[in-house]
């Protein structure tokens, strides 16, 4: 067939790649050159480089960290478990179950849950610790994406354990390794992967959750997503806005790079 | 070995549990006349009748359902014609760098593709409202149903498209009669991807959303910020249901085309990073 007409009917493609993916990057690096009056500027790196702004992005990146981490702990072991479990295409369904949910149905729950009435306030009246303040500050926020991004973290360690031969394990044990031995030396290595994707799947989207801070950390804590949502929606300073945007690609870059390239984790946290 | 087991079986049943208490939370609460989500006075069917009498809320779940239909329809036939794109490069590189850039929407952040979006639509001139969240819809979809079904793609054989174009077909005949058919399954997982996608996303429409145009996500955002009201409590249930019943229906269709052709794999057919 013909070169041309093949490339007319696949043009529909290559504009959705020009529009909407290349397109808004050149745009939001352009935005980030121009102040709220429209004059081009380097202000705003400026601004952005000032400590009220470092100091954002840096516990940005430090609840990040934090909600990973918190994560791994959790779905390492469960997602082990769940190897060994009989039906493990139902138990992980009931997994993947919970994602499809709506985000921020999920997040109006814990209102709920931590509210100063709610069941884990009365749970520590109980045991004697006391009411605590449980909404509005930095704890709530960890607690919520850990519970939102566990499952993301559960799936991919999953299949790479999936993917382990037993047979190394065996293998191990028989020539003596202990059983954290054999963890630590064949276990963890082999399923690296998985953990990197899951970590992937988990830090760049907790750097941007404007809906949790507004929502259950009631200001406390604000993440870079947080604060491209401000500038764009409230204070219509789309110029800061696209800076702190820029800064944020800029790093989902870096974390690539570093973590050996685009995968194709999923996208979450919607 | 026993006592290990014993140990594994409780934190497991503990991460379900913890999974899924927010969400029977949230069911249980929504029968209670109290009217507040910790003190459980009587049942009530009060608040689902306030659902169904809302009819802003009706007109926005209309909304939802309409943009997520049309985005993931639209998206998955752009989508065909990417996989097709992509299958079609020769060169590996070029075909990378084209894969890679088909997968920038999947792996960025929602505010960044809201916030660029947003500029996007201002410059181009195109009203905030249902056109540009039905754009963004798809435009965030389309990556989805390009993984989706290029995979099936390249299990097909060439032989299969040679052997028809001997025995005389048309370019058409090819595509209608031999590839879509047997990327079937794919493009079915395309769209139902998409679809939920679309259901699902708040980030971005609460970007692209003027004044006036609502989906379900960033009215239940609004009105959650005003604090508890029951009525989200029953429509977060009624969301849960047929949540439920899509996947289990999604996935028992699925294992029955593919009980017929590999062992299935839900994980790998829902998307999820492998």
């Amino acid at each position: 067939m013909q070169a041309n007409t093949r490339a007319i009917y696949m043009l529909p493609y290559y504009v959705w790649i020009v529009l909407f993916v290349v397109a808004p990057v050149v745009l939001v690096a352009y935005y980030s050159f121009f102040d709220v009056d429209g004059n081009l500027t380097l202000q705003n790196y400026r601004t952005f480089f000032t400590p009220v702004y470092m100091q954002m992005t840096l516990s940005s990146f430090w609840y990040a960290f934090l909600v990973t981490l918190f994560s791994l702990l959790i779905a390492y072991p469960a997602a082990y478990l769940l190897t060994r479990t009989k039906h493990r295409q139902l138990w992980i369904l009931l997994i993947i179950l919970p994602t499809w949910i709506n985000l921020l149905l999920k997040t109006y729950a814990f209102i709920g849950i931590f509210g100063t009435y709610g069941p884990v306030n009365a749970l520590l009246g109980a045991i004697g610790i006391g009411e605590q303040q449980l909404l509005f500050n930095a704890f709530s926020f960890v607690f919520v994406s850990v519970y939102i991004f566990v499952p993301f973290m559960i799936l991919p360690i999953y299949n790479a354990l999936e993917e382990l031969n037993p047979t190394l394990i065996s293998a191990a044990r028989d020539l003596g390794a202990s059983g954290w031995t054999t963890f630590r030396r064949v276990i963890f290595p082999l399923t690296l992967s998985g953990v990197k994707s899951g970590c992937m799947a988990v830090f760049i989207p907790s750097l941007s959750l404007f809906m949790i801070t507004r929502l259950i950390a009631g200001n406390k804590v604000i993440t870079l997503g947080t604060a491209i949502e401000q500038h764009f929606l409230v204070t219509q300073d789309w110029g800061m806005g696209s800076t702190v945007a820029v800064v944020l690609i800029i790093a989902m870059a870096v974390l690539m790079l570093l973590t050996g390239g685009f995968g194709q984790e999923v996208r979450h946290g919607k | 070995m026993g006592n290990k087991n014993k140990w594994g079986n409780l934190y497991l049943v503990l991460v379900f549990a913890v999974l899924y208490a927010p969400i029977l939370y949230l069911m249980y609460y929504s029968f209670n006349s109290a009217g507040n989500m910790h003190e459980f006075e009587g049942f009530t069917w009060q608040w689902y009748g306030e659902v169904f009498q809302d009819t802003r809320l009706m007109i926005i779940l209309i909304n939802t359902l309409v943009i997520a239909l049309l985005s993931s329809a639209i998206a998955t036939i752009i989508g065909i014609i990417g996989a097709l794109a992509i299958d079609r490069i020769q060169r590996r590189r070029l075909k990378d760098a084209v894969l890679s850039l088909n997968n920038v929407l999947i792996v960025s952040p929602d505010v960044i593709i809201g916030a660029s979006f947003l500029i996007l639509f201002t410059i181009v001139g195109i009203k905030l409202g249902f056109a540009s969240v039905l754009i963004s819809h798809i435009a965030f979809s389309i990556p989805i149903t390009v993984l989706m079904i290029l995979p099936r793609l390249q299990e097909m054989s060439p032989t299969l498209v040679d052997a028809a174009r001997d025995l005389g077909a048309s370019r058409r005949d090819v595509l209608a009669r031999v590839i879509l058919p047997f990327i079937k399954q794919g493009i079915f997982a395309g769209f139902f991807m998409a679809f939920t996608y679309s259901l699902d996303d708040f980030a971005v429409t609460f970007f692209v959303t003027g004044n006036g145009y609502s989906t379900l996500s960033v009215e239940i955002y609004s009105r959650a910020r005003q604090g508890v009201a029951l009525s989200i409590n029953a429509l977060s249930t009624l969301i849960f249901l047929f949540t439920t019943a899509l996947v289990v229906g999604y996935y028992m269709i699925n294992r029955r085309a593919q009980t017929r052709t590999r062992r299935s794999e839900p994980a790998a057919e829902m998307g999820v990073p492998r």
